[in-house]
């Protein structure tokens, strides 16, 4: 066992939330056509609540800190907050889309420790790139902000987010990330906004490509034969008894601009405010998160026994969304297929069900 | 190295305990270290102001059985060990912490 597999474990038996996502604002500088956030400030956080945040986080045991919005760089305080993570300890992480980033703010990053910095780029191509975030110029600003990261020693991550409009742009986006020496990662799912509007859902690329960019080795690097092996059939059942979803409410939890509490930023259930109760003690007590945290693998309705049971990636934010936390996630369904060709239980009677009936007569 | 050592946590590393366990993690390349009873000793009293000798004499003789000949050296090895691994920052004087950069 790794030693980060075994601080999960102890994290985990010791009921630690070992990551954590706090999102400083949902105002943004883009507009990208697949986000799921409402821009609008409804009330953030103030720089002295999320300061007193941190300390409660440090108190709890939280390691691993992103720090992510909207953009980061709207607040004016985003300097101080993340030297106060820094000096409580955490392995900070910062999302962001590099246009407001230069060369001193580059600087500062590095002076400040942080572990690396995740860069949203949709293509090699600055008009496409424009198109999907809705700011002209927006493709010269980002890149020129990765280099000045890269110049100033901060390890960066091109994050690609695939639709249908960039679909096929990866590999170039992926061959650029190379070129500049900086790490790439892909997410091929769009998902529906925090407020459960399905509209964007719209916008995930088709199922031959979904299938084409799942199983490309590039990719998958060592887990190439895990992920393209044949369905590995559902958790035995004395395994599913134990088996936890996912780590969202066990060791991780997302944290809003506005002091809410989720499982997971893709799993909009709120388990308690931070303004209203202390971090420690919504993560120990809040009868939300212990729901989340009672499902068990053997709980699942039709996962459970389904032949992908053993091998799927399913969101239990995204079967929340879809209605059923405890249900399946068409999404992930639709991912397990494309990577096998085999349909999961679940897709197959969708797909009877979206069957036209034929009118006759 | 000579007699007078101090030691520094080093600003690049993240550090946790989780249960008994110290964790740190390298900013430079994301690799995690777990430090043991005595390197975690070390780290906590790593402010850069505090010699070596007096860290050993003050907070590790009093926890071990050992000659505190023994101790310094193994406290030594193990502080050159840190540093190469960039968790800690070594010096011959006082070092100061690095002011917040902000």
């Amino acid at each position: 066992m790794s030693l980060m597999h075994r601080m999960g474990a102890r994290a985990l038996e010791l009921g630690i939330p070992l990551s954590v996502q706090l999102d400083l604002t949902y105002r943004c500088n883009e507009r990208c056509i697949h986000c799921y956030l409402d821009h609008e400030d409804h009330g953030e956080m103030e720089t002295a609540e999320i300061l007193g945040l941190l300390d409660q986080m440090a108190a709890t045991g939280v390691f691993f800190l992103t720090i992510s919005g909207g953009e980061i760089f709207m607040r004016r305080d985003l300097f101080e907050i993340v030297a106060r993570a820094r000096a409580l300890g955490f392995s900070v992480k910062l999302k962001t889309n590099a246009v407001m980033v230069r060369a001193a703010k580059a600087r500062q990053i590095a002076a400040l420790g942080v572990d690396s910095v995740q860069v949203s780029l949709y293509s090699h191509d600055a008009v496409t790139h424009d198109e999907i975030t809705k700011l002209p110029g927006s493709f010269k600003r980002t890149m020129e902000g990765v280099r000045f990261l890269h110049m100033a020693g901060v390890k960066v991550t091109l994050a690609n987010v695939l639709m249908a409009q960039n679909a096929d742009h990866y590999k170039q986006v992926q061959a650029l990330a190379d070129e500049m020496g900086v790490g790439y990662t892909v997410d091929a799912t769009i998902t529906p906004m925090m407020d459960g509007d399905r509209t964007i859902v719209s916008l995930n690329m088709d199922a031959d490509r979904l299938s084409g960019v799942l199983r490309d080795t590039s990719l998958l690097g060592d887990q190439t034969d895990r992920v393209l092996s044949p369905p590995g059939g559902p958790t035995p059942l004395e395994e599913a008894y134990k088996t936890l979803p996912c780590s969202a409410g066990h060791t991780a939890c997302y944290v809003s601009p506005y002091g809410d509490v989720f499982p997971c930023v893709q799993f909009p259930y709120k388990v308690g405010n931070v303004r209203e109760q202390g971090f420690a003690d919504i993560w120990r007590d809040s009868p939300q998160l212990n729901e989340v945290r009672a499902i068990r693998v053997s709980d699942l309705q039709g996962c459970s026994s389904c032949v992908h049971g053993s091998s799927c990636t399913r969101c239990p934010g995204l079967a929340y969304m879809e209605g059923n936390m405890l249900g399946p996630s068409i999404q992930d369904c639709e991912k397990s297929f494309a990577r096998t060709g085999i349909p999961s239980n679940n897709l197959k009677q969708k797909k009877m069900r979206g069957i036209p009936l034929e009118i006759v007569g | 190295m000579t007699d007078s050592v101090y030691i520094l946590r080093s600003p690049n590393v993240a550090a946790r305990r989780i249960g008994d366990e110290l964790m740190i993690m390298s900013a430079h390349d994301s690799s995690l270290f777990s430090l043991n009873e005595t390197a975690a000793i070390l780290w906590d009293a790593a402010d850069g102001m505090t010699p070596l000798a007096e860290i050993v004499r003050r907070l590790i003789l009093p926890v071990f059985d050992i000659e505190p000949a023994i101790a310094l050296e193994d406290a030594r090895s193990l502080a050159l060990g840190l540093a190469e691994r960039g968790i800690l920052q070594l010096g011959d004087s006082p070092l100061v912490p690095r002011g917040d950069p902000v």
